[in-house]
């Protein structure tokens, strides 16, 4: 079953044609990866499919509903979360904090009952405090829980904006470079804790520029190059496929 | 969580401190000043949360106060009496006007305080949630422009139009009758209740947003301020909270204008200069931006000092200059979080030097 | 109330001369927001300034020589709140940023209320007096107009010949397309950024000094000035200041008939709702692309 389906997407920017006529399907429980040169359109294939951008042409469908046009957060609400290249974590805010505001979401308390601290609300901050420690927990970050986020390690913050996506409860998460900046061994903790969130039920968009990892953990791949995908398939199809092997090291003489 | 109120305890005994050392000094003539500056504080407080929390500045919200001020000011002067019709017999019916003799002895006929407020609270909120949402799509210098193009708006308005009287604005306002024998005027004999009265209604419009900071609303907006996109993306409807954010700052200003407009028996184009919402700007920069008791005490101080005189002529030369110098040396405030941690390190670094 | 030729014909020169003053702060609005990022909300009192001093050194200089000298005193001011309160931050907050120009647009406007008082100067007429008039076809005008429109454009030539032609204004365009590339040809930013304030506040300064006879000047003169050329320069698109001239124009003469539907007393409120309206349907003005509406970085 096909939980995202991106059919004939593209967008311009002046003179620059994004992406062009892109289309590919994201099975319910994958990993799909998502790769290209850079400058190829991939952050801006995400920025469309999330709401941030609006698509010239094109249809993007989430669990059955058309979702080209809606606005970010309600896109967030239907289930399909991301998180960005740059580590987009709210400074003044610890990890813990941080990850409680993923669970916006599934509560409920207004302006008006935060003002008035109605009684609902005690019950509600409880139970989003304790779901965010253990989020830490699966995440292995519970000793820097009231640690102000921004200060934190590079590799720790990675981890913290992925569980602030996870709070949000995802159906689909779509995750823009997770282990840019990271090390070998970093990475390679970032690729077991996409395993496990695969294993709690929930499918993986990701984009990422470290190939081992993403030839290691995805089902499927899509390239990308100028704005217009190339290939789809499985990693090591993709690795022999000689077009693929000519973006990324060039007209050579093979 | 109770220690959220713990603060609040102590300004509460603050404020009943300084009303004492009033009283026992026999200046009890502070208290006009300070009850004025409890109004201004009031509105502080809510422009606190808009530029600190939501991080949306408004160089306008003078324009807010004015609207409350105003309409109330009028429809409690409006005189009533030569109107025939349907609309006035039902009003008359409702129980919503009231009369009594003008100052020259005639008979007046006006909407009475309480139907005077309502209306103007419901202007200034209906006024803030239509330009709210243009607005606050703007950002940087064009939300900042356009937040004064508005303030600019209302002081023309109102400065030339002679149904508010032009520029000398509107006076003989009718003291707010709260209960009998409590009301919202500036009789001597009812100095104190005023007083403390004035400073109950900003204690408990400060609990209030205390509450909305620390709810799941006031992360929110702290997200929002923090990184707007990533607020977005995690499902927050930014553009929704920030308008909720900026009507319910507007709602605070204008309530200030309406009671202090009674307290003061009058109100001028004055209130809805463009110095008014610098100066208001300037008390929340330099009580530290996200700081609502920052807001607040600076508020009480420094407009009790500019009521009481003490800027002299210098008075807008002064705002602007604190405007500048927060700005450019502490534009976190000067009672930010961080200032206690420095401080500790100031003294312990020199304790450190001093041990052999 | 109808209207005649005469009538009409008097609302466009008002409107035109409105419209060249407008035009003017709008130019001085781009040069600081090109070489910066910033738009200085002080720019208004640079044109009052302008005019101010000019009154006061016409008292004892002759009046070409007072003008000039009004120009280049409130050109070092100009280079003198750069230097105070713009160089030396590093990286800061847009908001930061604003709120500072506020501040010292409010600082200048006290300063000129303790110098000057709160009376209404103005510049003698430069040719003939108030009731002088030139015949130009079958109506009459001002020759004060002539001076305005007319020192005007020799300003907007003089500017624009400086930047496309002198390697001093080359290398300020190159510092405002590309501050780093432009460093690295050993540019240096922080002097294109005096500079830039200096050229704002001389052309503030002349367009104040010229136009005073007509409008008077006043402390506050400026507030008022700074946003109607604000609402100018978002018109024409930021940064823009050929657009700026035809944008001066429309405001103008909007700003003239405008007396025709509100009474006069309303007249700001037509320039701002212009501006709001711009604001929010488009803000990067007639000329301008969207892209280019997204604001710059200082």
């Amino acid at each position: 079953m096909n939980l995202l389906s991106v059919r004939g997407v593209s967008k311009r920017f002046g003179g620059l044609q994004a992406v062009e006529d892109v289309s590919f399907d994201v099975l319910q429980g994958a990993i799909k990866g998502l790769i290209g040169p850079n400058g190829a359109g991939k952050t801006t294939l995400f920025n469309l499919i999330t709401g941030f951008l609006r698509p010239d042409r094109g249809s993007i469908v989430f669990d059955g509903a058309d979702v080209q046009g809606l606005a970010p957060h309600q896109i967030a609400a239907r289930g399909m979360v991301r998180t960005f290249q740059q580590i987009r974590l709210f400074p003044k805010m610890t990890a813990l904090e941080n990850i409680m505001v993923g669970c916006h979401l599934h509560t409920r308390g207004g302006f008006l009952a935060g003002m008035l601290h109605l009684p609902f609300t005690w019950r509600e901050e409880r139970r989003t405090r304790e779901k965010a420690g253990e989020i830490l927990g699966f995440l292995g970050l519970s000793e820097v829980a009231d640690e102000e986020a921004i200060r934190l390690s590079y590799g720790q913050q990675r981890v913290v904006e992925l569980g602030r996506a996870l709070a949000c409860e995802p159906r689909i998460l779509l995750l823009d470079e997770p282990a840019a900046g990271l090390n070998i061994r970093e990475t390679a903790e970032v690729g077991t804790l996409i395993g496990r969130i695969r294993d709690r039920g929930v499918t993986v968009l990701l984009v990422e520029h470290d190939m081992s990892l993403i030839m290691d953990i995805s089902d499927e791949i899509v390239v990308l190059n100028c704005g217009q995908k190339i290939a789809e398939d499985a990693p090591l199809a993709i690795q022999r496929d000689g077009e693929v092997i000519r973006i990324y090291l060039g007209e050579g003489d093979a | 969580m109770r220690g959220r109120y713990l603060p609040v305890a102590a300004f509460a005994g603050l404020i009943v401190a300084i009303q004492m050392a009033t009283h026992f000094t026999g200046s009890g003539y502070h208290l006009t000043q300070l009850t004025m500056s409890a109004y201004y504080s009031l509105l502080a407080i809510g422009l606190c949360l808009l530029v600190g929390y939501a991080g949306q500045i408004s160089i306008g919200h003078a324009g807010f106060f004015a609207i409350g001020g105003y309409i109330t000011a009028l429809l409690t002067t409006h005189d009533l009496s030569s109107h025939q019709g349907l609309a006035l017999g039902w009003l008359a019916k409702v129980g919503v006007l009231s009369s009594r003799t003008g100052l020259y002895g005639g008979h007046l006929l006006t909407l009475h305080p309480w139907a005077a407020c309502l209306v103007a609270i419901v202007a200034t909120v209906g006024v803030a949630y239509a330009i709210g949402g243009p607005v606050l799509k703007l950002k940087g210098h064009y939300l900042a422009m356009a937040t004064l193009g508005f303030g600019t708006i209302v002081y023309r308005i109102v400065l030339g139009s002679p149904l508010v009287g032009g520029a000398d604005g509107l006076s003989e306002v009718p003291p707010f009758v709260l209960l009998p024998g409590l009301e919202v005027s500036s009789q001597a004999s009812l100095r104190v209740q005023n007083y403390y009265l004035a400073w109950g209604l900003v204690i408990g419009g400060m609990m209030l947003l205390l509450n909305l900071i620390h709810s799941r609303t006031g992360r929110a907006l702290s997200a929002i301020h923090g990184a707007e996109d990533a607020a977005d993306a995690m499902g927050i409807p930014t553009a929704r909270y920030k308008l909720n954010t900026f009507v319910l700052s507007a709602a605070y200003a204008g309530l200030a204008g309406v009671l202090l407009t009674h307290f003061n028996g009058g109100i001028g184009p004055s209130e809805a200069s463009i110095m008014k919402s610098v100066r208001y700007v300037a008390i929340v920069a330099i009580g530290g931006m996200a700081n609502l008791w920052g807001a607040l005490l600076m508020s009480l101080l420094l407009n009790y000092l500019s009521l009481r005189g003490y800027f002299g002529t210098y008075d807008d030369a002064v705002f602007g200059g604190i405007l500048i110098l927060i700005m450019l040396f502490a534009p976190e405030g000067l009672l930010r979080r961080q200032l206690f941690g420095e401080l500790r390190n100031l003294f312990s670094r020199d304790a450190a030097e001093e041990a052999p | 109330m109808g209207l005649n030729s005469d009538l009409f014909f008097q609302y466009v020169v008002a409107g035109i001369t409105y419209g060249t003053i407008y035009a003017v702060v709008a130019i001085g609005f781009n040069i600081i927001y090109n070489a910066t990022g910033i738009i200085n909300f002080a720019q208004g009192e640079f044109v009052m300034l302008g005019g101010m001093t000019a009154v006061t050194l016409s008292r004892f200089l002759p009046l070409p020589v007072a003008i000039l000298g009004a120009v280049a005193v409130t050109t070092v001011i100009g280079a003198v709140i750069e230097i105070l309160f713009i160089r030396w931050l590093r990286g800061p907050s847009v908001l930061r940023m604003i709120i500072i120009t506020i501040g010292v647009s409010i600082l200048v406007r006290e300063v000129a209320l303790h110098v000057w008082g709160e009376s209404i100067r103005a510049l003698p007429y430069f040719t003939g007096t108030s009731v002088t008039s030139i015949k130009m076809g079958n109506v009459y005008i001002s020759p004060q107009v002539l001076w305005v429109v007319g020192v005007s454009a020799v300003a907007v030539v003089a500017l624009s010949a400086f930047f496309n032609y002198t390697m001093l204004g080359r290398q300020m365009r190159a510092c405002a397309a590309n501050r780093d590339a432009a460093r690295l040809c050993g540019i240096s930013a922080k002097n294109m950024v005096t500079l830039s304030f200096m050229l704002s506040a001389g052309i503030g300064a002349l367009g104040g000094c010229i136009v005073s006879p007509i409008t008077y000047v006043q402390y506050d003169s400026g507030t008022p000035l700074a946003i109607k050329g604000f609402t100018v320069a978002i018109l024409g698109g930021l940064g823009n200041s050929a657009a700026a001239v035809g944008a001066g124009m429309i405001l103008g003469i909007l700003e003239s008939f405008s007396i025709w539907v509100l009474p006069a007393a309303y007249k700001e409120v037509i320039s701002i709702s212009l501006l709001l309206l711009i604001l929010f349907i488009r803000p990067s003005g007639i000329f301008g692309s969207a892209e280019a509406s997204r604001l710059k970085e200082f």
